[in-house]
């Protein structure tokens, strides 16, 4: 009994740092909370209309973040072309909701045809994603780390600049089908855009986790991501499996990026450098390759952009992104894995 | 015991087979017939394990054909192959070890459609390895290297195989597992499945074999009935250690 209990203490030795670590994380923990504790006292009203807003924003991030996470989850690349999709789909919806079709208000035949322009957007997305793939990445599935992650950057400036020469290098304005209307309850007022942010991101996250954890499919996706060649051995086809996944990230960059121009009502080329970043962030705070992570991570840098920037005592807006990588840069520190990365040793 | 006089399953003619510069096989020829065990053996680095993987199309021979039933399958993909009836028990065990042993069974019937038909499989499989049954629902990383190769095996047995490979099976396992593991290939064969076996522990693989193949820098060396290499005092100072 003493003999065990000795030999747990010497592989967990006590040290001054490790104190100093658990001490002061204890002491960022209840400073935070002591900060939101006291603005929902100060104002809980105002507390929870910042909620809600940060929930807006960051289920559109935890979309994005799926992208990246379902990609380096299945071939371990960090898809930097994502945020520039995404961007791709905003314009993409632009061109043909708002242009081509001429839906520039709410009615309800307009609501039907975002939700078709919303199909057609997946789609398109899920299309190109699958195209980089096939054209770039997999060329090179058997390269050094590097060429890929430098293609996958070269892939990132391409969307870009065809992002420019289709709409400009000025911002675009979209008249939004999505009514400006609000409606308060217990006197948080929530506006039908946020809605409807709800209605399609929940429904789409909840159908992606379907597909990765129950069906055969999903099996298939999460055993290449694994072990290739023992996947293989199954009678899994591993390069079909991957343009799936890659078909799956694009459809979810498409539904945010229209979501996306349809509630901020701008579109513009660069959209995807900084939305990729925020997105590309959340994953990993998330735990990158882990799917609920994403969405979590995702929430999370949602509402803290959104406490910052909305709440009475705080360091206000132009502190967002430090703020965002702040509590990335603590929480790599203290949980390297991410939130819900894998830190458990796994026999070999 | 002696060579079987049934049909040829697979039959592999003049095999090179190499990784960039190296030629990791040259010119295997060799034959399993249907209903044996076959064992390669060989010491390390003597191009069993490329043998197999060359065969489940993981790797592409430079020259010489593969047949499996009178069917070319040299240069097909890996995926079609285990839909012919070829399943493999890989080197190094390759369990899928984020996922249950439940997943990872599941996976080995992949292809499969028929759920009627994989039950019995399973319960088969479950039979052969009790111990699975009791960690049906645990995370297959987590468990003792016995058990993941109890799993291997029986996730290839899971895709209902015509020709089962087997690369060494009995690798770091304590002696009890390995004789356990020995017994199990036999029971596996006595219900009609063939047997193509790669080991270390050759005096066992040559025993069990109807039919050995020796490899030795990647080139075929000696072949003969299991029974009589195990009995060959070359064979013996060669590679049984005495």
């Amino acid at each position: 009994m003493t003999s065990v209990a000795s030999g747990v203490a010497r592989k967990k030795k006590v040290t001054f740092s490790s104190i100093l670590m658990k001490v002061s994380m204890v002491l960022i923990i209840a400073v935070a909370v002591y900060w939101l504790g006291l603005n929902l006292t100060n104002d809980p009203k105002q507390f929870a209309q910042v909620t809600v807003n940060g929930l807006n924003n960051g289920l559109l991030y935890a979309l994005i973040a799926l992208g990246y996470t379902l990609v380096y989850g299945i071939i371990e690349l960090i898809n930097f072309a994502h945020g520039d999709l995404f961007m791709l789909g905003a314009v993409f919806s632009f061109s043909v909701l708002t242009e081509f079709l001429g839906a520039t208000g709410p009615s309800s035949k307009n609501y039907a045809l975002l939700l078709v322009v919303l199909l057609l957007t997946m789609l398109f997305c899920a299309f190109i994603n699958v195209s980089i793939e096939r054209l770039a990445y997999r060329r090179l599935r058997n390269a050094p780390r590097l060429a890929p992650l430098i293609t996958a950057v070269g892939m990132s400036f391409v969307l870009q600049w065809i992002g420019l020469k289709w709409i400009g290098s000025n911002p675009v304005n979209v008249n939004t089908v999505l009514p400006s209307t609000d409606f308060e309850v217990a006197g948080i007022i929530i506006a039908v855009k946020t809605l409807i942010i709800f209605a399609v991101t929940v429904p789409l996250l909840i159908v992606l986790a379907f597909i990765v954890n129950k069906t055969r499919r999903g099996r298939a996706m999460r055993a290449t991501a694994q072990d290739k060649d023992a996947s293989r051995l199954m009678g899994i086809d591993v390069n079909q499996t991957i343009t799936f996944t890659f078909a799956i990230a694009g459809a979810a960059a498409g539904a945010a990026g229209i979501m996306w121009a349809q509630t901020t009502g701008t579109v513009a080329y660069n959209l995807g450098f900084q939305l990729g970043l925020i997105a590309f962030t959340s994953a990993v705070l998330g735990g990158v390759g882990n799917l609920y992570g994403a969405v979590l991570g995702g929430i999370i840098i949602g509402l803290i952009q959104s406490y910052n920037d909305g709440l009475a005592i705080g360091p206000g807006q132009r502190w967002s992104q430090t703020m965002v990588f702040t509590i990335l840069i603590l929480l790599m520190v203290y949980r390297p894995g991410g939130l819900l990365g894998e830190t458990a040793q796994e026999k070999v | 015991m002696a060579r079987l006089n049934t049909p040829a399953m697979l039959k592999i003619n003049d095999l090179t087979v190499g990784y960039g510069a190296i030629t990791a096989v040259k010119g295997l020829t060799l034959e399993v017939r249907e209903g044996e065990i076959v064992s390669l053996i060989g010491s390390n680095g003597a191009g069993k394990s490329t043998t197999l993987r060359t065969i489940s199309g993981l790797l592409k021979p430079k020259t010489g054909s593969i047949e499996f039933l009178d069917e070319k399958i040299d240069g097909i993909a890996g995926h079609e192959i285990v839909a012919k009836g070829i399943c493999h028990s890989p080197e190094g065990r390759r369990i899928f070890p984020k996922m249950t042993v439940d997943e990872n069974l599941d996976l080995g019937a992949y292809l499969r459609k028929d759920a009627a038909a994989v039950k019995e499989t399973r319960d088969h499989v479950l039979q052969l390895f009790p111990r699975l049954q009791e960690r049906i629902n645990q995370k297959a990383g987590t468990m003792s290297g016995g058990e993941q190769q109890m799993l291997a095996v029986g996730r290839a047995l899971m895709g209902n195989p015509k020709l089962l490979i087997l690369d060494e099976p009995s690798m770091g396992l304590a002696p009890v597992l390995v004789d356990l593991i020995f017994e199990t290939i036999e029971e596996i064969r006595k219900s009609g499945v063939t047997i193509l076996l790669v080991e270390q522990n050759a005096l066992a693989a040559l025993r069990i074999a109807d039919y050995a193949y020796v490899l030795e820098s990647g080139h075929l060396k000696l072949e003969g009935d299991g029974s009589k290499l195990a009995d060959d005092p070359a064979i013996a100072q060669a590679y049984l250690g005495g």
